[in-house]
């Protein structure tokens, strides 16, 4: 683990979040999350060779219920929240260049 | 009169209106006005719908006059943290991202809510999407402590603590995913109770990080408290990780002092960093309960120095995860100008999202990316299971164990805003609850000499929240500190 952030790698998590940041978040950010990873580097301390990873604190598996069909959003208020919408779908931007 | 309802328990408010001391209307009335008088320098809803509430408390004393059969909460106001959906009405998580968002459906508790006939008085204020200790995060407003309006009411259901405390509602919803309802409780001198994970449905309530968030009451008294959850938790088909457990009554059992208890102190917590007034205060509150016939034991939790660097990989982790799903398309904020689809995404979340969302999501991102998720995300899930481990052993040998809420009380507005890494520390005490999935509740303990609440916090094994509700009681009866109210 190492420590300290550059500001192109957090250009490029910023990029991978789908987050778009400005020169000084950028430099704020690489400054504020190095020194956060500095202080989760104690997490070594930790012998957790034989440790199993927990990722839920109640462990439930494989939780089953009556396939019982009910009524959904109708389309109108799946639609209703949207920021683009023709009234049948949501429209986004062009996705294929060229056509 | 509105004075005399606004300073009455949620129980005694009850017991009013069945003897028709007070009419819903009354109740609801006294609570607007009070609202109205004092939020705009406190600030603890982002809205209230005077004539829709009225409307609802209407609908109660209809039903009473017609003698129809009435819900648990009759008429009592409950307050909402702004990240569970109502059903027509806006639902922001205190971010621009949704500032227009308008849910088509009730979250399970606001349909439990609505059933057990609460009015619903209002959305109250918090830390955009619950990140963050302070409601300074929020993109609309800051709230403000009722005991000193320089100082911060905690977070991130500062709204919701700081209304119940402001005597603006008897009751309030609040989230709490590292600390979000105890630490606010305990800065606005509440009680406030994190359930049992699973306990509570979070069907309808805006994911911050999955594995750790919980629903839960804030009042002014534990009664309150526990009659809010009782009508609360329970499972939910909607929610696959809720816990089909019977709900016990808790209300009921609550006068019952537990005899022959054994009280956990967690050598770790009295440490380095700790207040002296908040130690002393803990202390005296360990006394009362020897006093009481308890025997005090001291516990450890070793891993304990590990729960803020764990909790800030998994929460960051699960958050960035949960808010993938704000792309600009489906509902949310989009950009109005871009240059095609990745960066329509891009420029909507830059634009959507405040300063801590974004740390958070790109915390997140970096622990889970290829290379580092061995060494950050998978590590702190490890420490994770040693952290429950270390209470699993604890609770051989105490029925609960007690600790401060947290390390000193209310800071300052502005103190901690700028030092990310300072603000997260803060939560220290607080957050091993919501990594290993247990209850606690926090209760007012006693003030500092600048007269600010400071809060005690009692933690029980998974599914014992009538024991934290019988022996938070027992402190409760002989002690003056929750009757206390700021001064507006």
């Amino acid at each position: 683990m190492t420590g300290r952030l550059t500001r192109e790698e957090v250009a490029k998590v910023a990029l991978l979040g789908r987050l778009k940041l400005s020169a000084d978040e950028i430099e704020q950010m690489t400054d504020q999350l190095s020194r956060v990873l500095e202080y989760v580097d104690i997490l070594n301390e930790v012998d957790t060779d034989d440790v199993e990873p927990m990722a839920h604190a109640i462990e439930l598996r494989d939780v089953f219920r009556e396939d019982i069909p009910v009524a959904s959003l109708t389309r109108e208020q799946a639609l209703a929240n949207a920021p683009e919408t023709d009234g049948r779908y949501f429209e986004v931007p062009q996705i294929f260049e060229g056509v | 009169m509105s004075n005399a309802i606004t300073s009455t328990t949620a129980s005694q408010l009850l017991s009013g209106m069945a003897a028709g001391d007070w009419t819903a209307v009354d109740v609801a009335t006294a609570f607007l006005d009070q609202i109205q008088a004092h939020d705009e320098q406190i600030k603890a809803f982002l809205r209230v719908d005077r004539a829709e509430v009225l409307r609802q408390a209407e609908a109660v004393d209809r039903k009473r006059r017609e003698r129809q059969p009435l819900g648990r909460l009759a008429g009592l106001p409950i307050a909402l943290k702004d990240l569970v959906c109502t059903r027509g009405q806006a639902t922001t998580c205190a971010s621009r991202m949704l500032e227009k968002f308008v849910p088509p459906y009730d979250a399970e508790i606001v349909r439990r809510l609505r059933a057990a006939d609460a009015v619903l008085i209002g959305k109250t204020n918090m830390d955009e999407f619950a990140m963050g200790s302070s409601t300074e995060n929020s993109a609309f407003q800051i709230t403000r402590n009722p005991w000193d309006t320089e100082r911060s009411p905690g977070g991130s259901s500062g709204g919701s603590a700081a209304a119940v405390s402001a005597g603006m509602t008897p009751l309030a919803i609040g989230s709490d995913t590292g600390g979000s309802i105890r630490q606010p409780a305990a800065f606005c001198g509440v009680v406030g109770v994190k359930p049992t994970y699973g306990r509570v449905s979070r069907h309808g309530l805006v994911a911050f990080a999955s594995s750790l968030d919980q629903l839960g009451p804030l009042a002014g008294d534990v009664a309150g408290a526990a009659m809010l959850l009782e009508v609360i938790a329970g499972h939910d088909p909607s929610d696959s990780t809720s816990v089909d457990e019977p709900v016990p009554a808790y209300s009921m059992t609550l006068e019952q002092p537990l005899s022959g208890l054994r009280i956990g102190l967690p050598v770790e917590y009295f440490a380095e960093g700790l207040d002296s007034e908040v130690d002393a205060a803990i202390h005296a509150a360990a006394d009362f309960y020897e006093s009481m016939g308890a025997t005090l034991v001291d516990v450890t939790l070793p891993h304990s120095k590990y729960s803020v660097a764990a909790y800030y990989i998994i929460a960051p982790s699960e958050a960035a995860s949960n808010l993938a799903r704000y792309d600009g398309v489906h509902y949310g904020h989009r950009a109005e100008r871009f240059n095609g689809l990745v960066d329509m995404y891009a420029a909507s979340r830059g634009e959507g999202f405040g300063r801590e969302v974004k740390r958070r999501i790109m915390l997140g991102n970096y622990a889970l990316s290829a290379g580092y998720r061995d060494a950050y995300y998978l590590k702190a899930l490890k420490v994770r299971r040693l952290i429950r481990a270390d209470f699993d052993r604890a609770f051989e040998t105490c029925d609960l164990v007690l600790s401060p809420v947290t390390p000193t009380p209310a800071f300052k507005v502005g103190e901690l805003i700028n030092d990310p890494l300072a603000m997260y520390l803060s939560d220290i005490y607080t957050i091993s609850a919501n990594l290993a999935g247990l209850p606690a509740i926090s209760l007012p303990a006693g003030f500092s000499e600048a007269g600010l609440p400071i809060g005690l916090q009692l933690l029980g094994p998974p599914f014992s929240e009538d024991r934290l509700f019988r022996a938070a009681r027992m402190f409760e009866r002989e002690t003056p500190w929750h009757a206390k109210r700021p001064a507006l």
